[in-house]
């Protein structure tokens, strides 16, 4: 079974969000995700400074097997960005809450609720997903 | 649904991810990957190959028929038991697949075909059989798993009779013999030492659970990716198909032009593209951070056609088809963005050495 915490906001896409302090997010993929996506091998993540809208390619996560995209939740400026992905890409598979989140976001707009799913709306999707 | 090896239901309850392959539900990895891929580099593991097909070959002429099949030259198979690596062409050249061919007997030969070529390789080989009155015979009664690494036959030997230990452990490398209903032979798809064993599917799972018990690792068809590919080994579909010939395959070696008058299927198309200039497989060493695929573009010309990253060496590696006047230095489009590569010989990684200074 698929770790899903109940203090975080899902995507369809399988993102996760963390509500920070002042507006700010913090982004990563999910549990189910790494574990789909097998040994993670190389990370790419946006740049501080760089602008990034909500469902657009923002990142980039590799495993041996295939590249896939990582959509940002939400829009605005990227503020930090975790460095430690470029050399150890295996913290995305070990702990994707903690220690594997991808980056930071100052929203520019409000965030939108309906696309962001709670714990259980994710959970629930996934048993659909896997139907 | 697709089909199911003997070992199916063990994979499952020992926890592999169930992929996809060539119509096989075969196991991915069993938790991860890269283990796995070390484990084999550094130790033993073990994959069920039993989705690849095991073809038997009978009759008088069987030699005589496997000269005009084969691309490389079954002459060259004096002793029973030994194993010679060939490809199966078409008229064109393009290659139908590859395989691997051991003599067991004046009358009998036995081919190992891959799983998702098999359909199309048996009617193939049975249309030309038929006037030499060769028959083929395919051996769905039998399993197959391959043991890999450097301690991978000492683990092995154990399981066998006493009395068959000794010779088993002195088969020669790319040879095979019979111990009771196993054929054991000393081959394999990853760059190190190791067995390939045929045996009966109803024994198989038994066999697995005390190989697995000898502490060889169960690893899936991601890490025979990884390491084949670090041993600079071919895939079909992906490094030569139907429409690419050997020599700009990286197998002009597996091509036997002598003796002459061997008239093999393909050999008229080759003989004038072997004084061709054309395109040739080579080896590639991503020289930044990011990871080579298949279908990636080569610059200034070529076309990645196996890529991924190397877990011993810690970076991107491929095989790319590029015009033999190709510079050592390229670079390969990745997502939009040109990235720079080098040229190598492969195999990048062989006996758990890398060959390659990164």
């Amino acid at each position: 079974m698929s770790n899903i915490p109940s203090d975080l906001r899902y995507t369809k896409s399988h993102e996760w969000v963390r509500a920070a302090q002042d507006g700010a997010v913090e982004i990563g993929i999910t549990d189910h995700a790494q574990s789909a996506l097998g040994d993670l091998v190389f990370v790419e993540v946006p740049e501080a400074g760089r602008s990034v809208k909500a469902g657009e390619a923002s990142a980039v996560v590799e495993s041996v097997k295939a590249a896939s995209d990582v959509y940002s939740p939400v829009s605005g400026k990227v503020i930090a960005r975790n460095d430690q992905l470029a050399s150890q890409p295996e913290l995305l598979n070990q702990d994707p809450y903690g220690a594997g989140w991808m980056f930071r976001v100052q929203t520019s707009a409000p965030i939108d609720a309906a696309a962001l799913m709670s714990a259980a709306d994710y959970s629930n999707y996934l048993a659909e997903e896997s139907k | 649904m697709g089909l199911k090896t003997a070992l199916y239901d063990t994979h499952v309850l020992q926890g592999a991810k169930i992929v996809d392959f060539g119509g096989w539900e075969m196991p991915l990895h069993y938790g991860s990957q890269i283990e796995e891929h070390h484990a084999v580099r550094r130790d033993a593991g073990m994959f069920d190959v039993s989705h690849m097909g095991v073809v038997d070959l009978t009759g008088d002429r069987v030699r005589e028929f496997l000269k005009n099949l084969l691309a490389n030259d079954v002459g060259r198979l004096k002793i029973p038991g030994k194993a010679l690596y060939s490809c199966m062409l078409l008229p064109s050249g393009g290659v139908i697949d590859d395989l691997i061919v051991y003599l067991m007997s004046d009358t009998w030969f036995r081919v190992v075909v891959n799983a998702g070529t098999r359909d199309k390789d048996l009617e193939w080989i049975r249309r030309h059989a038929a006037p030499f009155a060769v028959t083929a015979t395919l051996r769905g009664d039998l399993a197959m798993i391959a043991i890999q690494g450097p301690n991978a036959r000492e683990k092995t030997l154990p399981l066998l009779a006493p009395a068959q230990r000794a010779a088993a452990g002195e088969l020669a490398p790319f040879f095979g013999g019979s111990f009771d209903a196993w054929f054991i032979a000393r081959t394999g798809y990853t760059g190190e030492d190791g067995f390939e064993v045929m045996l009966p599917a109803a024994d198989a799972a038994k066999a697995w659970n005390a190989l697995r018990a000898q502490g060889i690792q169960p690893a899936g068809l991601g890490a025979r990716d990884t390491l084949r590919l670090e041993a600079g080994m071919n895939l079909y579909g992906n490094d030569m198909d139907e429409n690419h010939h050997p020599l700009e395959s990286g197998l002009a070696w597996t091509v036997a032009f002598e003796p002459g008058e061997r008239d093999f299927i393909g050999r008229g198309a080759l003989e004038i593209l072997r004084r061709t200039p054309g395109d040739e497989l080579v080896g590639l060493l991503l020289e930044e951070r990011g990871v080579l695929r298949s279908h990636q573009k080569v610059v200034p010309a070529g076309e990645v056609t196996s890529g991924t990253f190397s877990p011993t060496l810690n970076r991107s590696i491929a095989l790319a088809r590029v015009p033999k006047t190709a510079a050592l230095g390229v670079q390969v489009e990745i997502r939009g963005k040109l990235h720079s590569a080098s040229i190598v010989k492969t195999p990048f990684v062989r006996h758990g050495k890398a060959l390659i200074s990164v």
